[in-house]
């Protein structure tokens, strides 16, 4: 059964949650003596965020391009739902030995595309450490994955859905199950 | 077989990919899906760690009744690079002549739950066969019938055209060579039409073009100076020095003369042209050795594509288990 989607947060909205975000996610940076660490953002929402927090960050980011990761290889519905047909090869273009990683997605909610993501971004290397921001958490987890910094933890029903639609304008919509283009 | 058998015999239900046979039958949208697949499975080929979890758990049977190092090779790789269990049956051709044999063995690897057969054998239809026959839990991938069809390195081929070369719609790409022996060719032609290259020429001396020649959308020249002229790719086929017996063609010597590409005859093609061949390349026979080495060869990339490609049509085959969990 599919219901219309209504809009839950206003782009100004969502640029303001940005800010604080980004100021949020240097302090966290800054405690643990991070710097400059390469931003990596999940398709798509999560490469959006990451976008919009490393202009924020400035130069508490590296200077080098978003990583982009499509998690479709390594979800672990492949099985019941085949391959995703729009999937995007996914690009990192910098090495990850070694380094303070920020992962970026846009909602975390059951924590399995979490779970794909740090499968995938070892398999392009060995990162010092990951922090993971995420635009929203909500409840839901089925897996011990929790966010280091993130924007607002909304209440919302089991069977609602966040959904993030952007590049532009970014506008958070609220959903039932079914909508969701991008199963969490 | 008519396209429209070709259709329901090679896709699901729901339109997805279940066994890659022929070019024939499948549409424009399904080809550049597995092209865009293609494309991700690419940049796999370039990480540390050259594999994903895709079909972790699936195993794979490359059941090869004609020798092919190098399809074997890439097959191998590409069920590997997706984390699928491999074996490789090299059966001689002779022994399972009679398709009693064949369903035999058919029948043992199901037993053996294999998800996938990749299938190479001597004889046309070979792949259709099993397909119609298979369990259906069991994809088919035709990896060369016969003269009849090799789809996998048609779609390899039209992948390292739209890397090197971009939109098909502005491309002019001549096949060069016997195309009457070819099942390169035939998938070839098919994958380039229903892709809308822009013109499709066949070079070739009258005796190695099939008689439909004309009804496959294509140009036809015997003189490789004008069917080279002005082209963006240019595709070399293998001579089948095995099949040049039945006195089609005088020598290796006489074709290389009329039909090999040097460095005069690629100088007539755009300056930007690549030269593709399907491999193994006979040096001195269907090209220089001057061009096979030369900074226009995409040949060896070819190889590489080849990897990404079969990644691609093996892991949109094998999607959903819906067909093990009904039966």
């Amino acid at each position: 059964m599919k219901t219309p989607t209504k809009l839950f947060m206003t782009a100004t909205a969502v640029h303001a949650m940005l800010d604080g975000l980004a100021r949020e996610l240097a302090a966290h940076l800054d405690a643990r003596g991070i710097e400059a660490p390469p931003i990596v953002g999940i398709h798509s929402g999560g490469v959006w965020i990451a976008r919009a927090l490393a202009e924020r960050l400035g130069e508490r980011a590296a200077n080098e391009a978003i990583g982009e990761l499509d998690i479709s290889f390594y979800r672990d519905d492949f099985t019941r739902i085949g391959m995703n047909p729009q999937v995007r090869p996914s690009k990192l273009p910098f090495e990850l030995d070694g380094r303070d990683i920020v992962l970026v997605d846009d909602v975390l909610h059951t924590g399995r595309t979490v779970r794909a993501a740090l499968n995938e971004l070892f398999d392009y290397g060995r990162p010092r450490s990951v922090t993971l921001a995420v635009l929203i958490t909500r409840a839901g987890r089925q897996l011990p994955i929790q966010a280091d910094v993130a924007g607002l933890e909304p209440r919302v029903g089991d069977d609602e859905h966040i959904i993030l639609r952007g590049p532009q304008p970014l506008e958070l919509y609220l959903g039932e199950r079914g909508d969701k283009a991008r199963a969490e | 077989m008519d396209p429209l058998d070709n259709r329901q015999l090679q896709l699901r239900d729901d339109g997805r990919l279940r066994h890659f046979l022929t070019i024939d039958g499948l549409g424009r949208e399904l080809l550049t899906e597995i092209l865009d697949h293609a494309e991700s499975f690419a940049g796999v080929n370039e990480r540390m760690v050259k594999k994903v979890p895709l079909l972790r758990g699936k195993v794979i049977a490359n059941l090869f009744f004609e020798n092919s190092t190098r399809t074997r090779t890439t097959f191998e790789l590409a069920a590997k690079r997706l984390s699928a269990d491999v074996v490789n049956l090299n059966i001689g051709a002779s022994a399972t002549a009679k398709g009693e044999t064949l369903l035999d063995t058919l029948r043992n690897l199901e037993a053996m739950h294999c998800d996938m057969f990749v299938v190479r054998h001597p004889s046309s239809g070979a792949a259709h066969f099993i397909a119609r026959h298979a369990a259906p839990y069991v994809s088919v991938i035709n990896a060369g019938d016969g003269r009849h069809a090799h789809p996998t390195q048609a779609m390899l081929d039209v992948f390292t055209i739209r890397r090197e070369k971009g939109d098909f719609s502005r491309l002019r790409v001549a096949i060069v060579g016997d195309i009457l022996h070819s099942r390169v060719a035939r998938s070839q032609i098919l994958a380039l039409n229903r892709l809308r290259v822009g013109e499709l020429r066949i070079v070739a001396p009258r005796t190695l073009i099939p008689e439909e020649a004309r009804s496959l959308g294509v140009h036809v020249f015997h003189d490789i100076h004008e069917g080279l002229r002005d082209v963006d790719v240019i595709i070399m086929l293998r001579l089948q020095r095995e099949r040049m017996h039945g006195a089609r063609l005088p020598s290796e010597h006489e074709f290389f003369q009329r039909y090999g590409l040097t460095g005069e005859r690629l100088a007539l093609a755009r300056p930007d042209a690549i030269v593709m061949h399907p491999g193994p390349i006979n040096r001195g026979v269907e090209l220089d050795s001057a061009v096979a080495d030369g900074a226009q060869s995409v040949i060896l990339k070819q190889v590489g594509y080849g990897i990404a490609v079969r990644m691609a049509v093996m892991s949109m085959a094998l999607g959903p288990d819906a067909a093990r969990e009904a039966s």
